[in-house]
């Protein structure tokens, strides 16, 4: 799987599964605009250990919520390497809490920029990879967007949501060469898990088949796969990446 | 520079692969000329390019014949 040439735009890509998949890709050769929207020292961080290895990165600031910072960041991308051939949707928020109890912004923060960032960051990219007759975008879903999952009603609306959209996209797009599939990860160690109780945890495991977390490296792999040749005959796909969790 | 209309139907021959002949200031890019919508919006964003220009969403979403299309650069041109 070589990526030689290729450019490739990470969204959320300073911490967690964004990192390792912006890593990985840069690994294989392509190009990477690290995006953050606030820990610009972890993106750097991530864009140096890129460049350390001999790769090709920068850090770019936009929030994905945002349509004019969206623009901005692809225009950036686009001046600097003169295309873009890979787009990974992974920047994410939670704001969990019961159903009853949920504020209304808490909702609207995480359909914003789970949803809504997905939405505008495939259309500013939609426009130059027409024009290229080739582009592979994959957005980074949630297998509780397929299982659902209490205290999560906007996570899961979200991810369900971007499933879907990910199948339009799929669609609309297909004629011109560019595919759009989704990776639905299950529980994954990132820090949002390192910070789970033992009992939360072992709850978890219960329900793994393959009785372990995933590693960001896990969802990394099937995302480079995705983007790669390997997979030019798939497109709005969910891949579960979840230890057999949701079958 | 050439004909606004000229530069345009070269556009249309070479996207939608159809005969100059078809295209008249009157013709449809859906109903006439054989597009769907996504050629409608590569049109669109081929004419951006030719002309130096850019169309809103608005504005292209009213682009429905090739008059429609040849107007609009026109007044924008002027």
């Amino acid at each position: 799987m070589k990526m030689e040439g290729k450019v490739a735009i990470v969204t959320g890509a300073s911490r967690g599964i964004g990192r390792e998949i912006a890593l990985h890709l840069a690994r294989l050769g392509a190009k990477v605009a690290v995006n953050y929207a606030g820990s610009e020292a972890k993106a750097n961080e991530v864009v140096a250990q890129i460049v350390e290895h001999g790769g090709e990165a920068f850090a770019v600031q936009a929030d994905v919520a945002n349509s004019e910072a969206v623009e901005r960041m692809v225009k950036e991308v686009l001046e600097r390497w003169g295309r873009v051939d890979i787009l990974v949707n992974n920047a994410g928020i939670t704001r969990d809490n019961l159903l009853m109890r949920m504020k209304e912004e808490e909702w609207d923060a995480v359909i914003n920029t789970n949803l809504k960032g997905v939405f505008l960051c495939t259309k500013a990219v939609t426009r130059p990879m027409m024009k290229q007759r080739y582009g592979r975008i994959v957005n980074i879903a949630s297998i509780v967007g397929v299982s659902g999952n209490p205290g999560q009603a906007n996570y899961v609306a979200a991810k369900a949501g971007v499933i879907g959209l990910t199948k339009t996209a799929a669609k609309e797009l297909a004629s011109r060469n560019i595919t759009v599939n989704a990776v639905a990860p299950g529980f994954i160690t990132t820090d949002m898990t390192d910070q789970l109780s033992e009992d939360v945890r072992r709850a978890m495991l219960q329900q793994i088949p393959l009785a372990r977390l995933g590693n960001p490296e896990d969802i990394a792999h099937v995302v480079a796969f995705l983007v790669s040749d390997g997979a030019s005959y798939m497109t709005g796909q969910t891949i579960h990446v979840d230890g057999g969790m949701v079958m | 520079m050439a004909d606004v209309l000229e530069r345009v139907t070269k556009i249309i021959v070479d996207r939608l692969g159809v005969e100059e002949s078809q295209v008249t200031l009157e013709s449809s890019f859906k109903e006439d000329l054989g597009a769907d919508s996504l050629d409608v919006v590569e049109l669109v964003m081929e004419l951006e390019d030719e002309f130096d220009m850019e169309i809103s969403d608005e504005e292209a979403e009213k682009i429905v014949t090739v008059g429609d299309a040849v107007n609009y650069i026109k007044s924008r041109l002027s």
